[in-house]
């Protein structure tokens, strides 16, 4: 049965883009191994020739014109809820080092 | 008369006969909501000032075109409250998460934006569980809900706060959202009626999004004749959401006129099980004796796969939040927590700003999405949602509702289930079926167990089929009072101190 490791919960963490404690580690580890053991229901279900369902609507490949519905946002609009602009653009911290 | 009490189509015949104006009746809401918000956090944000705006133009409009103003404007006048997932133009927007504190939309979903144009009036935004993740709203960032019948306990969630602004009287309608029983689950536990529309029936532009291929925006009301007429309104197609589905909107409001003769009723037998309350199955079971007492056919039939609904949906549902709470990354909005570079920047402000529950769902979905597990996990639970979704269709193909309680218990004490997800998913075991389905229902009251507290009875249908649904709920409302209980509040602010 899956059990999750604090190694294995670290690594997902990081994936996520979630800082963890090391009590949210812990508690985590178990609580997702017990919900992914509730899961192991499924491993035994008979899913052969059976499709795969990602919408319960039968819909593909809805066109449309390019354009924008509705029209678009202003620039002040955009940047209103930014925790950080110049007052043009969104800053954030730089992603690559003045070197590369 | 209390104009609290009122539902939508009375509120809008006082104001059509002149009997009360817009402005006394936002008034009365807004004094009650002062009076017991405080106890029971529905409102996370009361919109007193553009409500009474709202109230004013209404009132303008009716002195200027009376009656007529309801012809174009059929909500015209009316409080509404609306679940804090869905965006409201320059009116904050939390979603129930502490990363959002300070976010307010610069556009209104589709749903609000149609009943903006139907002349309703925004009385505040509702409590919910943290990006509509629960079923209690104790995973709310702003604190839990009371349950308006029993304030020890949660009102249901995740549109807790919507249910119990409802079942209080501190709207007169309320618009939620439904990924898993999110608008019936509370609707039960509440005592009102809670619409959860097919797939695609409403548009969920401007819905904060939870899991897109399950997510549905709903309303919960006092009796189904509002769910009518609110899914009236707000559904139909959206250029902005290309899976709002291109089908006509029908009058439902009309469509509720008729009787349940001609209706076949499945009772699946999977939906009374061992572990329920007792007193959830009689009702429910006396519930459909009286639409058989009214002419509707029963038969018991199957589906065999609703013990696998749970473990396909909290696969499915957290791999694709996963997915949509991947914007939260403090750039466009919300809470910025600065760290050493740009991905401890992330990790800080995710790991901060979003609270347990988001935190574990986001952490399952992300491993059901990882390399090595995608195929054994999230893939098998698309194919087993396959065999739910079929299991619908050829009960459909043989009946034209099925009838089964709303949630296994009546409202829980709060605290009860906090600190045991697997518990706390169990109470939507019979409401997550339908949304990976994409079927559409409605929970409405159809008894009280021994404590007083309401228990909700789902009358499901196929795809589109809501007026078929409504009408049933309709006709058990005509001939029952069950819906018509109120909790034991205080009746109206101001008399809540007087002694006898």
């Amino acid at each position: 049965m899956p059990n999750l490791t604090v190694a294995e919960v670290e690594r997902i963490a990081l994936l996520a883009r979630l800082e963890l404690t090391e009590d949210e580690k812990s508690r985590y580890a178990g609580q997702l191994s017990a919900i992914l053991d509730y899961a192991t229901a499924l491993m035994s279900v008979n899913v052969d020739d059976i499709p795969p369902t990602a919408s319960a609507l039968d819909v593909w490949n809805v066109m449309r014109a390019d354009d924008i519905p509705g029209g678009s946002l202003s620039r002040e609009e955009a940047l209103a809820n930014a925790p950080r602009t110049d007052g043009a653009s969104f800053e954030v911290q730089a992603t690559f080092d003045a070197g590369d | 008369m209390d104009l609290c009490s009122l539902t939508v189509y009375e509120a809008r015949a006082g104001l059509r006969a002149g009997q009360f104006t817009s402005t006394a009746l936002t008034q009365a809401f807004l004094e009650r909501i002062d009076a017991l918000n405080p106890r029971l956090n529905a409102f996370l944000t009361v919109n007193r000032d553009e409500a009474l705006q709202q109230a004013s133009a209404a009132d303008e409009r009716l002195a200027r075109d009376g009656a007529a103003a309801f012809n174009d404007q059929p909500l015209l006048g009316i409080p509404i409250g609306i679940k804090d997932v869905l965006s409201t133009r320059g009116l904050r927007t939390t979603a129930g998460s502490r990363i959002l504190e300070n976010y307010t939309p610069a556009w209104d979903a589709t749903c609000v934006a149609r009943l903006r144009a139907a002349g309703a009036v925004f009385l505040g935004k509702t409590n919910t569980d943290e990006f509509a993740m629960g079923s209690s709203t104790e995973n709310s960032g702003f604190g839990v809900t009371r349950n308006p019948w029993d304030e020890t306990r949660v009102p249901g969630g995740s549109s807790g706060g919507s249910a119990a602004a409802v079942a209080a009287d501190l709207c007169c309608a309320a618009l939620g959202s439904d990924t898993g029983g999110s608008v019936r689950q509370p609707a039960a536990l509440c005592g009102i009626t809670g619409l959860k529309n097919s797939y695609g029936r409403v548009s969920r532009y401007g819905l904060i999004a939870y899991g897109s291929s399950l997510d549905s925006v709903g309303a919960l009301t006092k009796d189904a004749r509002d769910a009518a007429i609110l899914l009236e309104i707000i559904a139909g197609r959206d250029p902005r959401d290309s899976t709002s589905a291109d089908r006509p909107v029908e009058p439902y409001e009309r469509l509720l006129a008729g009787d349940v003769r001609e209706l076949r009723i499945g009772v699946p037998r999977e939906y009374f099980i061992a572990g329920m309350q007792p007193e959830v199955a009689e009702a429910v079971r006396a519930g459909i004796e009286t639409l058989r007492g009214l002419g509707a056919t029963v038969i018991d039939i199957n589906l065999p796969s609703t013990n696998l609904a749970l473990p396909v949906y909290y696969l499915i549902a957290t791999a694709e939040a996963s997915a949509n709470l991947a914007r939260f990354d403090s750039v466009r909005y919300g809470l910025r927590v600065t760290g050493a570079d740009l991905v401890d920047t992330y990790r800080k402000t995710r790991g901060q700003g979003f609270g347990p529950e988001v935190k574990r769902r986001i952490m399952l979905g992300t491993y059901a999405l990882s390399a090595g597990y995608y195929d054994a996990y999230y893939i098998r639970a698309q194919k087993v949602r396959t065999l739910v979704k079929r299991e619908f269709e050829r009960a459909f193909a043989q009946v034209d509702l099925i009838v089964a309680p709303t949630s296994p218990t009546t409202a829980f004490k709060i605290g009860e289930k906090a600190d045991d997800p697997i518990q706390m998913y169990l109470s939507d075991i019979f409401t997550l079926t339908m949304n990976l389905a994409g079927v559409c229902g409605v929970s409405i009251p159809c008894g009280l167990d021994a404590a007083g507290l309401p228990i909700g009875m789902q009358l499901m249908g196929a795809a589109f089929q809501e007026a078929t649904v409504l009408r049933a709920a309709h006709v058990f409302q005509q001939n029952t009072r069950w819906h018509l209980a109120r909790p034991p509040l205080a009746a109206s602010p101001g008399h809540s101190a007087a002694g006898h």
